[in-house]
């Protein structure tokens, strides 16, 4: 099945202000879903028997941010951050790619981390990932049921993987660069 | 803990146990590296196992967005080390995949060959320290000696015998070596003449026919050993159920019973490289397994891993008859800073130890905005804590050893 197909089936349950008028085309399309929605929209193509996504291949987040003022302009995306989805169907066979957009910061005050609905529920390996993505990208998984750092110490400041992210001088007294 | 007791006569029918926190690792020999488990225990049995994972965090994937893709081609190295030549791969695909390339008939054999060999060397290992896990030394001194060939066919073909960067975007760094001083080790165990130079394909197949049999050795050795399948038969089974939602792959995935491997199963940009190949997938239930086994425990992934090798050495030979026959050259040419296309695009390729996926992010420049490693062995470990639920605390290596991780994927 190919990624306008499944578009259709979800523009059928779930409408475009969740799902979008169509697929985002690029060399794997994807899916754009509202935030709020996710959860629904994940259970809904695990458990639907014609797409049936049972297996997460992996969630990981990008943060999109030039922080150089030089390169700014020519960046070509607003700030924000994504969640991204890949999704395979162990059935079928078949492969789906769904992104969640959020803004950097939670309210636009600094510090404060976006918020997306968990899909733990949903998927098992999605615990790991999120915690992960919470570690390294900074959001906030609303209804994980254990959100703590995984890779890092967990009092590690910061979010590694944010383009504004500064690199502590010192950790417990090891100097860092 | 005080605990007050009015009537000390009753004190042995009522006698009360504590739960005991005990923290395994991360310096355990039986870990794997540094994997650190703390474990929640009522005596003998394992109540909770929780993995903490992030010892060997180095963040490679910020390093990616500092460097080219050729240059990040090292880091892959290191993420899986006992497959190094597989990572290379995974990541130089995905690169081929965002800027479009299409490689020449003999760079992808010549990448199909060099994989499979990686395979089989990672498996060797896999198999050796899952005895010493288990308490048998000998089948690790074997796999050992004959992962030491495949390295050294690795240091002919490229230098480096560990962390190879060889296979890189557009194809490979050289192309194979016409011919080859045999290696000591293979010289001494066929008896050919040790300095001997022949033709470097005439080599590895002399190689493959003495692993042949051998394989069937390490059977006998292990796999039907009594003890082993004591250790393994029957003990952390996991559900196909469970390795779909909790993200198995590789032999995890299809000791549990699901068929589904990338080679067959994948996308289009890789499973064409093995396109007009011949070989089996391993999947659980085997037909020659104890009565013991079942599906998705010890044994099954162990032994799945084992049936992989044999079909890793068809693979070999027949990429090295359909090398000779190709045409075009070994690699295409990639410039160092070739502008990558604001673009995305995500691939897996079938990794020894399970699915390893790169995302790359491109925004119109020579480094790329985003990279991210998905690992294999974090998914896979990240169900040791239901399948280790209840058992003995003995048997808790012989679990984490059947998934066969590598610290340095899981952490990156």
């Amino acid at each position: 099945m190919n990624i306008q197909e499944v578009h259709s089936i979800l523009l059928e349950k779930f409408g475009a202000e969740i799902v979008g008028t169509e697929p985002k085309k690029a060399t794997d399309s994807w899916i754009q879903v509202k935030a709020e929605s996710i959860v629904d929209v994940g259970r809904f193509l695990k458990d639907d028997p014609r797409l049936s996504f049972d297996h997460l291949n992996d969630l990981c987040g990008v943060d999109y941010l030039e922080p150089d003022p030089k390169k700014a302009p020519k960046f070509g995306h607003e700030p924000h951050v994504e969640v991204v989805y890949h999704l395979t169907s162990m059935k079928y066979h078949h492969l789906l790619k769904l992104k969640v957009s959020v803004p950097r910061w939670k309210n636009d005050v600094a510090g404060q981390l976006p918020v997306v609905p968990s899909v733990s529920g949903v998927w098992g390996i999605a615990n790991w990932h999120e915690r992960e993505t919470y570690d390294l990208v900074g959001i906030d998984f609303v209804g994980h049921p254990n959100l703590r750092r995984i890779l890092c110490p967990e009092d590690w400041v910061g979010h590694a993987l944010r383009k504004d992210y500064e690199f502590p001088l010192e950790y417990h007294g090891v100097r860092g660069r | 803990m005080s605990l007050v007791i009015e009537d000390p006569r009753v004190v042995e029918f009522d006698v009360q146990t504590d739960e005991m926190l005990v923290n395994m690792g991360p310096q355990h020999p039986s870990t794997h590296g540094v994997l650190r488990l703390l474990l929640r225990t009522d005596g003998e049995i394992v109540h909770e196992c929780t993995p903490h994972i992030g010892y060997l965090h180095r963040c490679a994937e910020k390093i990616g967005e500092n460097l080219s893709p050729p240059q990040y081609i090292p880091y892959t190295d290191r993420m899986d080390y006992l497959a190094a030549m597989n990572m290379n791969l995974g990541f130089a695909l995905v690169v081929e995949k965002l800027i479009g390339m299409r490689l020449p008939d003999k760079a992808v054999h010549l990448r199909v060959f060099i994989a499979e060999l990686g395979r089989i060397a990672s498996h060797l290992v896999g198999m050796g320290a899952y005895g010493l896990d288990l308490g048998t030394f000998s089948p690790f001194l074997y796999a050992f000696r004959e992962r030491e060939i495949i390295l050294d066919f690795f240091e002919e073909v490229c230098g480096a015998r560990l962390t190879c960067s060889y296979l890189t975007v557009g194809g490979a760094t050289h192309d194979l070596p016409e011919e080859i001083e045999i290696p000591d080790g293979l010289a001494s165990l066929t008896g050919s003449k040790p300095g001997e130079r022949y033709p470097f394909f005439d080599v590895i197949e002399m190689f493959l026919q003495w692993l042949e049999p051998r394989i069937w050795e390490y059977h006998t050795l292990l796999t039907r050993n009594a003890i082993f399948i004591k250790r393994t038969a029957g003990q952390g089974i996991l559900t196909p159920e469970m390795a779909i939602s909790y993200g198995c792959t590789g032999p995890v995935l299809r000791g549990s019973g699901v068929n589904f491997d990338l080679r067959k199963n994948g996308e289009e940009i890789y499973t064409s490289m093995y396109k007009g190949y011949d070989f089996e997938v391993p999947v659980a239930p085997f037909k020659d397994a104890p009565r013991e086994a079942v599906v998705g425990d010890n044994w099954c992934r162990f032994y799945a891993r084992m049936m992989e090798v044999v079909q890793s050495i068809r693979l070999v030979r027949q990429s090295i008859e359909k090398y000779k026959s190709a045409t075009g050259s070994h690699r295409e040419s990639f410039k160092m800073n070739t502008k990558l296309p604001k673009d995305e695009a995500y691939l897996e390729t079938e990794c020894p130890r399970g699915q390893m996926g790169f995302y790359v992010v491109g925004n119109g420049e020579g480094n790329p905005l985003r990279v991210r490693a998905k690992s294999s062995c974090f998914c896979n470990l990240s169900i040791t804590d239901q399948i280790c639920e209840g058992v003995p605390l003995a048997d808790v290596p012989a679990i984490v050893g059947s998934l066969d991780i590598v610290m340095g994927e899981i952490d990156r």
